[in-house]
């Protein structure tokens, strides 16, 4: 059965209609692709299927492993289980990384022992040791956040990971690491959607789906040799 | 006294003072005090009081007799104080606590250790009749000219605690009083006051509540330190007075060469506070922190502040505020430092810090900084921030709901000054905190 449904959908951002007729499934134990050019709405749809108030969703479903989600109230969604890495994280003055995941990870159903054994084992595993009591995002580098993001998801054990533009700012040495995580969360069982204009995170990480999306449309889907045509020639290749 | 017809009245105060037993300096001094407060105005700052009606209160009661034992309280309050953690907490962290209900205590109890070592813990009453010493003092620290309300104070004060520690004489675990006003509509007037002898020490805890009434009360308490050569006073206050109060309070300490005193104020409750702990720094190298943390919450103002006086060279003062403003509340804080002539050397840092949470919440941070000599050092700091719905939303699509992502930010925001208060008190406060949020949120 799919992880992720979503059938119809159509978003509204205040006045306009930013996301129509999207539709896409999302597998368990998968990577997929979400790309399309700056503007095209990747993030409006990762942010609206998390219930942020701003998205207003007009039509369709999104379904998590058979559950309606739209109903819910954000936090309810992902207790059921979806997460999204945000491309643009906000900084959290005075609350502390560790006292915040601690809190996440209970709602999860993770009990208080098992997190004190994850936690750094997760912040090795991302080379954030450094950051277990620091301010969640402050200060940190574009890079750092990404990899915060991305160790947050890694504790949290999604089964539907929305990760926005986890590659954006990204050195080289991250970008590997970035990947490697990602196939080791997929590997755990969860369903990935990558969303990111930039062809070359997916050739650490060959999605076994590409969804193309252009003007809040779904405009083409195929396999990771759509990534690759898409690398080459960009979007037009889609467009015509 | 019945409490019926507690008025106030020239023969109510005549009254108060004949049935407390009082001698005779103390019965003309809240007679000065009652012709001071009719002719003082009411303070022309601040809250707004006019639902405030002075001739409607009750200005004593004595809803329950003193015991020895909590046992022997009437259930009702027994099982109040029993949810408030005092009776354990006697046991555990104290080596002193004292309960007033409304005019009078009810139970006081002092470790013989501490006893033995000569200190002192009584019930102000008693303190007037029994120690000279307090002839001295009182309402010096605070004359009743001040304000109408350290006047009206003056006049009608009942209840409060004598604290007296001997030279050298270091009370390493917290003393306690409790304060509860339980009759509607009263007026609850207790003074403290502390006598530190040079070199001792003495930690201080108040706490205060009261359950909910739609008429209006008063709490007007007045405490005076006095910390002599060397002496350390820390005076923690955490009050959560239900919102029909008025939380008008008078405290002020003087700090001798080489002495220290430290005020730690939460203030979660009362529908309006006005409350502004002072210290005078009279002697060299007279040091004082005061520390304040305010939660104003829908339809409350809490108009809170600190002043530090420089009268000695080589002083220090440090002022730190975290202000919480949820709902259409008000929060002010009024930070004075006032560094005379002779304070060559002084030092005086102020810092305050705003949290709003909804577009609604108001405040104002009012500095008033004078020094009359050149050598010093002052930094002042104030910053407002506000809760962004960008951030909520961060943190609700990680699972945790409103109240728990609002309880975690301003936990974080005044962790600087919990981190001042012994750790019981510190866990009492993040779970109003949190209840309160809960409330809102619900
Ligand atoms: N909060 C918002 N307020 C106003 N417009 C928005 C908001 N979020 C997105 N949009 C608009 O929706 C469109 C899609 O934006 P976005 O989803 O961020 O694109 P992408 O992530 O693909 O770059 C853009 O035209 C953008 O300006
Ligand atoms: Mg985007």
């Amino acid at each position: 059965m799919a992880a992720l449904v979503v059938r119809d959908l159509a978003v509204r951002v205040g006045d306009k209609l930013v996301l129509q007729d999207v539709d896409l499934e999302l597998a368990p134990a998968r990577i997929h692709a979400l790309m399309g050019p700056n503007g095209s709405g990747k993030s409006t749809l990762a942010l609206a299927l998390a219930g942020h108030p701003a998205y207003a969703v007009v039509r369709g479903q999104a379904l998590l492993e058979g559950q309606d989600l739209l109903p819910l109230p954000p936090e309810a969604r992902a207790r059921a289980g979806l997460l999204v890495a945000f491309q643009n994280p906000p900084e959290v003055e005075g609350v502390k990384l560790r006292e915040f995941l601690r809190l996440a990870c209970a709602e999860r159903g993770q009990g208080f022992c098992e997190f004190q054994k994850a936690f750094p084992l997760a912040l090795a595993r991302l080379r954030l040791q450094d950051f277990r009591d620091r301010e969640l995002n402050v200060g940190f580098s574009g890079g750092e956040k990404k990899r915060a993001e991305l160790l947050q998801l890694y504790l949290l054990r999604p089964k539907v990971a929305l990760l926005d533009e986890p590659d954006s700012g990204v050195d080289v040495d991250a970008l590997k690491l970035i990947a490697e995580v990602i196939r080791e969360m997929a590997e755990a069982g969860t369903a990935v959607l990558l969303i990111t204009h930039n062809p070359r995170l997916l050739t650490y990480l060959p999605p076994a789906q590409v969804f193309v999306l252009l003007d809040g449309r779904i405009a083409e889907c195929g396999g990771p040799e759509l990534a690759c045509k898409i690398g080459e020639e960009g979007f037009e290749v889609v467009r015509r | 006294m019945r409490p019926q017809g507690a008025r106030l009245s020239r023969e109510f105060v005549e009254r108060l003072s004949w049935e407390k037993g009082e001698p005779a300096w103390m019965r003309e001094h809240r007679l000065r005090c009652l012709a001071i407060f009719e002719k003082l105005p009411m303070p022309r700052f601040g809250p707004d009081l006019s639902a405030l009606d002075l001739a409607d209160l009750t200005y004593y009661a004595r809803p329950v007799e003193p015991v020895r034992s909590w046992e022997e309280l009437p259930e009702e309050l027994r099982r109040t104080f029993q949810a408030l953690g005092l009776p354990e907490a006697e046991q555990r962290a104290l080596a002193g606590l004292g309960a007033q209900v409304d005019s009078e205590e009810v139970y006081r109890s002092l470790l013989a250790e501490l006893r033995a070592k000569g200190v002192v813990f009584t019930s102000m009453e008693r303190a007037v009749r029994e120690f000279p010493e307090v002839r001295e003092y009182f309402m010096r620290v605070i004359p009743p000219e001040d304000n109408k309300f350290a006047a009206l104070h003056g006049a009608v004060w009942s209840g409060g605690t004598f604290i007296w520690v001997p030279e050298g004489v270091e009370v390493e675990i917290p003393l306690q009083a409790y304060y509860r006003m339980q009759t509607e509509g009263v007026g609850q007037f207790e003074h403290t006051l502390i006598l530190a002898e040079p070199g001792s020490s003495l930690h201080y805890i108040e706490g205060c509540s009261a359950p909910r009434y739609s008429r209006a009360s008063l709490h007007s308490g007045m405490v005076e330190i006095v910390a002599k050569e060397g002496a350390r006073v820390r005076f923690t206050t955490i009050q959560n007075w239900s919102r029909n109060v008025y939380n008008l309070n008078n405290k002020r300490a003087w700090a001798y060469a080489g002495a220290r005193v430290d005020w730690v104020s939460g203030s979660l409750g009362s529908r309006v506070t006005m409350l502004y702990p002072t210290t005078v720094l009279l002697g060299k190298g007279a040091a004082t922190e005061n520390l304040s943390f305010t939660f104003a919450q829908e339809g409350m103002w809490l108009d809170t502040g600190a002043r530090a006086i420089h009268r000695a060279p080589d002083t220090s003062s440090r002022l730190v505020a975290r202000s919480v403003v949820q709902g259409r509340a008000t929060s002010v804080f009024r930070g004075t430092i006032h560094v005379a002539p002779e304070a060559r050397g002084a030092k005086a840092h102020m810092e305050c810090s705003t949290l709003l949470l909804s577009p609604e919440a108001r405040t104002e941070t009012i500095p008033v900084v004078r020094a009359e000599t050149d050598e010093v050092e002052l930094g002042h700091e104030a910053t407002v921030g506000r809760v962004s719905q960008e951030q909520l939303f961060y943190l609700r699509s990680r699972g945790l709901d409103e109240a728990q992502a609002l309880s975690l930010i301003v936990n974080g925001f005044v962790s600087p000054i919990l981190k001042e208060i012994p750790w019981e008190y510190a866990l009492e406060l993040r779970r109003l905190l949190e209840m309160s949020f809960e409330k809102a949120v619900a």
